[in-house]
């Protein structure tokens, strides 16, 4: 028989690779039609044929995208169940429910990524656009649902438990719109937008520092970057709300965030650094006062923290666990803040000069900010999931109580490691093999793509094979 | 309500077999179909009949999931304790097909087309094959209640999955082709169809052999279902049977409309029989529809979904339907020239 091992850790770690992955794929899922959409606006609009040009382009890599997507969002579904059985049958009739509607999204979302692919040559320019719409407003949607049951994980309601433990009653309203809902999904549409921005703007960056600095490129640079610059901004504003309600409503998850081990006032922000197995806190540039002030501005450094010793040890995070959120969380907020100082950069001289900046140097930071926008993204879905540990739903179910007792998943977490690294390069390569033969390609054809129509058919005059002369090929019957 | 949703899941479970099940026995053909050239047809015809919403084929299946895990909570959780092995083939060779099909159709070089298409036509197979034997370790009640782990390895590798496994490839086959039948019929492609229409025939008679044969498995191995099967369900059967044999003189005649028409039903009525056989049962004589049904709060949350989905998907899906019919518009010929940039006026 197999090896057996204990399968939580084993669970643990499939569920975040595969999360891991597919989030990168979410942003252009959501994001990258609008960008799209941008593009045909202004090519409809002003009869820019390099603007059509990209959104046709576009829209054909956000197919691929979306098709890989697809798949390794079927994935989490399946993995609901087999690495979470308990939790699913203890919850399931709660925690379900957003996805009934994330489902309908989705459904709706890929219908009409087929029905703008076929429309570029069958529908009017703008009828055709307005097909595209629908996709924005079911990935934002989506996105939400989605979100809903994770923000339910993290502040639970709609549900009455009997004595037993067992759901007795849901109230669907309430669980979807749970408390911690409406910043944790504004926080995950918003930052869909940046990264697929920052993506998107940081392959015409490349393409421009490489000689390429045609109006094509320019303007695929420019629409990418300003969307993402826009949205950069809001994100800073909602992600400070949404740190002030953690502080509030999951003040164990906080105090991790902070490095906070005893609950006191005027605590420091501590900026790396590291939490020792004695309570203690080492290492690091500690900012006094700064946590407490930024908790609560109005009561200003006097504001009491509450710290990780305030709940039974059984109840808290490792202190590994503490270590991964507080350096997650500075990842992310260095990270977020150099995007935001360059787009700074980007709209002071918009301002200044009307133009976008095209130096050297501007475009070489920019080369990297879709990479870096998407370590600030998985920084902070760490925050948010190592920092609810040990709970898989806050304060009424831990990790350990939902995993499956299946011994072999350490097995299936090395295939799914396996499976994916080949996918995740498969991917790069074939947007990589798309972008090389557009350059040497002119006129559109939507039949390379899926979700696009099939093209014409081999010349049906032509025998089938090379030796298929003879009509009556016995092999033609499948007798295995 | 709870035998509501139970008839909205298995409207879901029977849409995943006739949609997503032809989607699956087209990967079928396209596997047999031989080398790059010879093969070339055939999966030319395969990629138009696939065609535009292979994804939202298989979104019956995430429908079925959620379904199951928000109204049957229990039951799920019991169903993924025990068949951990089959369902994480099932999810790898979703992986693999869905990439593979999609590459396939971005990709130019015949090296690549053939290993996107091994990858995409060898898990066509995989799949229907495992959730073949899914459906038969929950048919002959080798999934037990309670959150309790069954046999990892002989709940699903037993003589009803087996029937089941090999059951649900033979029909998806014969789905498939019948639908690529009527496909090449209407691109006008005589050989095509006569090479289609020949597998169809093999596929139902393999197809109708098994399902035969499989009655004195069930007999042995399934009581409670082949119960089941011989009495409540038996109508289903029987026009099931009727269908099939009816489908299959019609395909042996031509390549008419009426294949279609009746392979249709004649699958419909098989995977309904499965449900009404095993009713009042989410998993037989253990887990009953009412008592593992969920509170009436999330039933009432997916009555509204599904019946959301009614309205809003179905005309999308008309929408995409007649797109794919419509000809291109005029100056955007097939010729492919060089792209006329839109004009306000066009």
């Amino acid at each position: 028989m197999v090896l057996a091992v204990n399968p939580v850790a084993w669970a643990r770690s499939q569920m975040a690779f595969t999360l891991a992955f597919h989030i990168i794929l979410v942003p252009l899922g959501v994001s990258w039609a609008f960008l799209t959409l941008i593009a045909n606006y202004r090519a409809v609009r002003h009869d820019d044929a390099d603007a059509l040009l990209l959104a046709q382009r576009w829209s054909k890599y956000m197919a691929v995208t979306f098709a890989v997507g697809a798949v390794t969002g079927t994935v989490l579904s399946f993995e609901f169940g087999l690495l979470w059985p308990r939790f699913m049958g203890r919850f399931g009739g709660a925690f379900g429910v957003p996805f009934a509607f994330e489902g309908l999204f989705f459904f709706t979302e890929a219908i009409f990524v087929a029905i703008y692919i076929y429309g570029w040559r069958r529908l009017s320019p703008w009828a055709h656009f307005w097909t595209g719409v629908p996709v924005v407003v079911s990935g934002v949607f989506g996105t939400i649902s989605v979100v809903a049951a994770n923000s339910w994980m993290n502040s639970p309601s709609g549900f009455t438990l009997d004595s037993s433990g067992k759901v007795t009653k849901v109230d669907a309203m309430s669980v979807i719109f749970n408390k911690g809902m409406p910043l944790e999904a504004a926080h995950m549409v918003v930052a869909a937008y940046i990264v697929g921005g920052f993506l998107v703007a940081s392959v015409y960056a490349v393409g421009m520092l490489r000689g390429r600095t045609d109006h094509y490129h320019r303007l695929g640079f420019t629409i990418a970057f300003t969307v993402a610059a826009i949205a950069t901004p809001i994100q800073m504003g909602v992600g400070d709300s949404l740190t002030r309600w953690v502080y509030s409503n999951q003040p164990v998850k906080f105090a991790a965030i902070e490095l906070v081990p005893q609950t006191s006032n005027d605590v420091p922000e501590t900026l790396l650094g590291h939490l020792n197995s004695d309570g203690t806190v080492t290492g690091g540039l500690r900012i006094p006062g700064m946590a407490s002030w930024l908790s609560d501005p109005s009561t200003g450094t006097a504001t009491v923290v509450q710290g990780l010793n305030t709940v039974p040890v059984t109840d808290e995070p490792t202190i590994a666990q503490d270590n991964t959120v507080h350096l997650a969380w500075d990842t992310m907020i260095g990270l977020g803040t150099l995007l935001f100082l360059l787009s700074a950069w980007y709209g002071l001289a918009w301002l200044l000069r009307r133009k976008v900046p095209t130096n050297r140097w501007f475009l070489r930071v920019a080369a990297c900010c879709g990479v870096l926008s998407v370590i600030t993204m998985e920084a902070g879905w760490v925050v948010t999931e190592v920092g609810r540990q040990p709970w898989i739903v806050y304060d009424y179910m831990k990790v350990e109580d939902a995993a499956t007792g299946n011994t072999g998943v350490w097995i299936t977490f090395l295939a799914v490691v396996a499976l994916y690294a080949g996918l995740g390069v498969t991917t790069i390569l074939v947007l990589r093999g798309m972008s090389r033969r557009f350059r040497g390609e002119t006129g559109f054809d939507e039949t390379d793509v899926p979700y696009g129509p099939s093209g014409p058919l081999p010349d049906a005059t032509e025998p089938p094979g090379v030796a298929g002369a003879g009509a009556d090929e016995p092999h033609e019957v499948p007798a295995r | 309500m709870s035998t509501t949703v139970a008839v909205v899941l298995f409207v879901g479970v029977t849409a995943y077999a006739l949609f997503g099940g032809a989607d699956f026995g087209a990967g079928f053909w396209d596997l047999l179909a031989g080398g790059a050239a010879r093969g070339e047809r055939p999966r030319a015809i395969i990629d138009h009949s696939i065609g535009p919403v292979w994804e939202a084929n298989h979104v019956w299946l995430i429908f079925c999931f959620v379904v199951l895990w928000t109204s049957f909570p229990t039951a799920f959780s019991s169903l993924t304790l025990t068949l951990f092995v089959p369902l994480t083939i099932a999810a790898f060779g979703i992986v693999l097909r869905g990439a593979g099909f999609a590459f396939r159709k971005v990709v130019r070089r015949t090296r690549d087309r053939r290993n996107f298409g091994a990858a995409f036509a060898s898990s066509s197979v995989l799949v229907p094959f495992c959730m073949g034997a899914v459906a038969g370790a929950i048919a002959s009640g080798r999934v037990p209640a309670g959150g309790v782990a069954g046999d990892p390895w002989h709940s699903w590798v037993n003589p009803t999955s087996l029937l089941g496994g090999v059951l649900a490839v033979a029909v998806v086959a014969y789905l498939a082709a019948v639908y690529l039948v009527s496909d090449a019929h209407r691109l006008g492609d005589a050989t095509m169809t006569e090479y289609f229409r020949r597998r169809a025939v093999v596929a139902a008679v393999v197809a109708g052999t098994v399902a035969f044969g499989g009655i004195f498995i069930l007999h042995a191995d399934a009581p409670f279902l082949f119960h089941g099967l011989t009495h409540r369900a038996l109508p289903l059967v029987v026009a099931s049977a009727v269908f099939g044999v009816a489908s299959l003189v019609s395909l042996l005649r031509g390549p008419r409309r009426e294949p279609r028409a009746l392979a249709v039903p004649a699958v419909a009525c098989v995977v309904l029989a499965w449900g009404v056989a095993q009713w009042p049962y989410v998993i037989p004589e253990t887990m009953t529809v009412s008592a593992t049904a969920a509170p009436s709060g999330t039933l009432e949350a997916i009555l509204f979904a599904a019946a959301l989905a009614a309205v809003i998907v179905l005309p999308a899906l008309g929408l995409l339907f007649v797109l794919d019919q419509k000809s291109l518009l005029a100056g955007e010929g097939g010729t492919d020239d060089a792209v006329v940039p839109h004009s306000g006026t066009a």
